[in-house]
């Protein structure tokens, strides 16, 4: 593959670093850079050490446990899995329209994902390099550190992440893992008195979320040149749409537009997502490397998530955050727009939308209703597709007619980003490593760029499997390698056969 | 809650899904109160890298290859007090569902023969940790002092026995706080 940095030329007698484990993201992955007797970079790559393997499982699991089981992938992010498995098998038992019901109360607990998973990622993740300093000192560089010199910024993390994690109990059942999705709609209602529980402090939340897009912004221009040029590249997008071309997050048709803005398709049916998308595999990692069909692997990558949404969406559907959306791309002509740390910005805009929607949704009469459930034609196939809060998600099932998966296929959200997360490090690779003696805060530069795309590392591993090159890595404290190689053909041999 | 040196506590998510260290943050605002008598070591919020000698260990997730196997030890030799949290780390949880599964099988599917994909190689270089067969619950592969069932256990089950051991109590789950998914 042409990709440059990607594998080093010659790969023998450079020195190995590693970035082990990633901190301050969800899952387990590492960085490597192999370096030159100059110290120059000669390779980076993002690896996915881990494997699991939930699409093999689940075959022969009936289908109504699929929304509970593969929601498990992700802890940070459950309600995606849950929702889009709920949406697959929707078509599974013919449920072509929920109830109004049902529908509210899903995107109920999708908007409270979506802003406590941004809470999350910006405020107890992020939040540290970006108010203390890339290279900041290590021992403050936490959400500790934040709530000894900000409190007050780190409360309101910590208050609007609860928010939203009160919004998905009381629709889900529970915070985490919750249960009520189910094919055909939801199996719980919403109580006159958990509602006015949540009105009571929303406003409190959209005020607060107002604030964290400020803060977002006022950290992009404090620093505006370094922050815009910073892992800087440019992408194609992909992401849903609402048939309006407004911003929503829980059902829509597909778009893509190249590097250029140029719409590639869209408005198209998600239902037929591989007549567009296809997928690749690198020795290296296990997370696989999606690109868009019709420009192949070199050139179809593209990035999803936070900054896509915000950047192609005709507009945002709430009024607030359709305003910070405009003062964004209106912002230093539109460059955080095409920047990898202009994902924050973008993030907090999406909570404060989500805030926003919780509002409205609290507000409808319909989502205090009962009637919760529908059902018609049964169907052998279903697709689900849903913006999770780190991009487009699809699970795809194949049922048989005693109720068991025989097939899964996920595309999981950081996925479709594994080529942009790469690019990434390699363009901060070349910025701040180049030649320069490797200190801690230098390397700490690479994972500020890993962490921008809030990757989901625990949901990328979800493909099982056995690695086959019989190759053992002992990883040594201070990134030393020691390799015990008990070398066969690459043959796979399963110890139990 | 009545200790003059803050504790030391390290954490780790192995073969797990983050759920568990997200019911540890769903203490919420008794956060901030945990933390006037408590330091983290290595976590995935801080950017230690090795756990260092510690006073608690927490435990999130199964064993699933050479490297879950190789940081838990690192985590016993450490850690005064191991405590498995959750469903996987307790019996290995959902990921061991593979368990019943022929794996080069698995990986074939996956890689070589699933549609969709422009050319199917198996991800091979030694930089990726050797899978084991089976995942494996901790006190498998190490003494654990205490187990905390659940998928996950809730931010109350955790803050109400992080606190019983900050004071020097026999950590106790009572009704409502012992739940096993």
């Amino acid at each position: 593959m042409p990709f440059d940095l990607e594998t080093a030329p010659n790969p023998d007698n450079l020195k190995r670093v590693a970035i082990d484990p990633i901190s301050r993201v969800e899952g387990h992955g590492k960085v490597t850079l192999l370096l030159d007797e100059d110290d120059r970079v000669q390779q980076a790559r993002l690896h996915i050490v881990e494997f699991r393997g939930f699409e093999k499982f689940i075959q022969g699991r009936p289908y109504w446990e699929v929304p509970v089981m593969v929601q498990r992938l992700c802890g940070i992010c459950p309600v995606s899995h849950h929702l889009a498995a709920a949406k697959a098998m929707d078509q599974i038992v013919g449920a072509r329209q929920l109830t109004p019901t049902a529908e509210r109360l899903r995107r109920l607990m999708h908007y409270g994902q979506i802003l406590q998973s941004h809470a999350l990622h910006f405020f107890h993740l992020s939040s540290p390099d970006l108010l203390f300093g890339f290279d900041s000192e290590v021992a403050k560089r936490n959400i500790v550190g934040v709530a000894a010199a900000y409190p007050d910024i780190a409360r309101q993390g910590v208050l609007l992440r609860k928010f939203g994690q009160e919004v998905i109990r009381v629709t889900a059942g529970k915070r985490v893992h919750g249960t009520s999705a189910v094919p055909g709609g939801v199996n719980k209602a919403l109580s006159i008195e958990e509602r006015d529980g949540l009105l009571k402090d929303i406003y409190t939340i959209i005020g607060w979320s107002r604030d964290a897009v400020a803060l977002a912004r006022r950290l992009f221009e404090q620093h505006l040149d370094s922050y815009n040029a910073f892992g800087r590249f440019e992408a194609h997008s992909l992401g849903l749409i609402r048939a309006d071309g407004a911003m929503d997050l829980y059902h829509g048709g597909l778009r893509a537009r190249d590097k250029d803005g140029r719409t590639l398709f869209d408005h198209v049916d998600y239902h037929h997502y591989w007549d567009y998308l296809q997928e690749d595999v690198k020795p290296w990692s296990y997370m696989k490397f999606p690109f868009l069909r019709q420009l192949g692997p070199e050139q179809g990558w593209y990035r999803v998530g936070p900054l896509t949404r915000v950047g192609q969406c005709d507009f945002i559907p709430t009024p607030l955050a359709d305003k910070a959306r405009q003062e964004f791309l209106a912002f230093d002509a539109g460059r955080p727009a095409g920047s990898t740390l202009g994902y924050h910005w973008a993030r907090m805009i999406e909570m404060l939308h989500s805030a926003e929607m919780i509002k409205e949704l609290l507000h409808d009469p319909d989502s205090l209703g009962t009637d919760l459930m529908t059902q018609g034609e049964r169907a052998e196939r279903g697709v689900g597709m849903i913006e999770a809060p780190r991009g487009t998600l699809i699970h795809h099932y194949k049922v048989n007619e005693d109720d068991l998966v025989v097939r899964a296929n996920l595309i999981v959200s950081t996925t479709h980003n594994n080529q942009a997360m790469n690019e990434a490090i390699r363009q901060v690779a070349r910025q701040y490593l180049d030649g320069r003696k490797l200190t801690e805060g230098l390397l700490n530069h690479i994972e500020v760029a890993v962490r921008a795309f809030d990757p989901c590392l625990s949901c990328a591993t979800h493909a099982l499997g056995k690695m086959p090159l019989q190759l053992e890595l002992m990883d040594a404290s201070g990134g030393l390698l020691d390799r015990l190689q008990r070398d066969t053909d690459g043959q796979c041999t399963s110890p139990d056969a | 809650m009545s200790e003059t040196r803050k504790l030391r506590v390290a954490t780790t998510s192995l073969a797990g899904c983050f759920g568990c260290h997200m019911s540890l943050l769903d203490m919420d605002e008794r956060l901030f109160q945990l933390l006037e008598h408590i330091e983290f070591d290595r976590s995935p919020l801080t950017d230690i890298k090795h756990c260092g000698p510690c006073d608690i260990g927490i435990v999130e997730g199964g064993i699933c290859n050479a490297e879950n196997v190789h940081v838990l030890r690192e985590f016993r030799k450490n850690c005064k007090i191991l405590i498995a949290l959750g469903a996987c780390a307790v019996t290995g949880g959902l990921p061991a569902q593979r368990n019943h599964l022929d794996l080069g099988a698995c990986l074939q599917e996956v890689y070589l023969t699933e549609p969709g994909l422009s050319h199917g190689l198996i991800p091979n270089d030694p930089e990726l940790p050797l899978p084991l067969d089976k995942v494996h619950p901790l006190h498998e592969v190490v003494k654990v002092d205490y187990f905390i069932p659940g998928c996950p256990p809730s931010g109350e089950a955790i803050w109400t026995f992080l606190t019983d051991l900050l004071a020097g109590r026999s950590p106790h789950l009572g009704h409502g706080l012992i739940k096993y998914d």
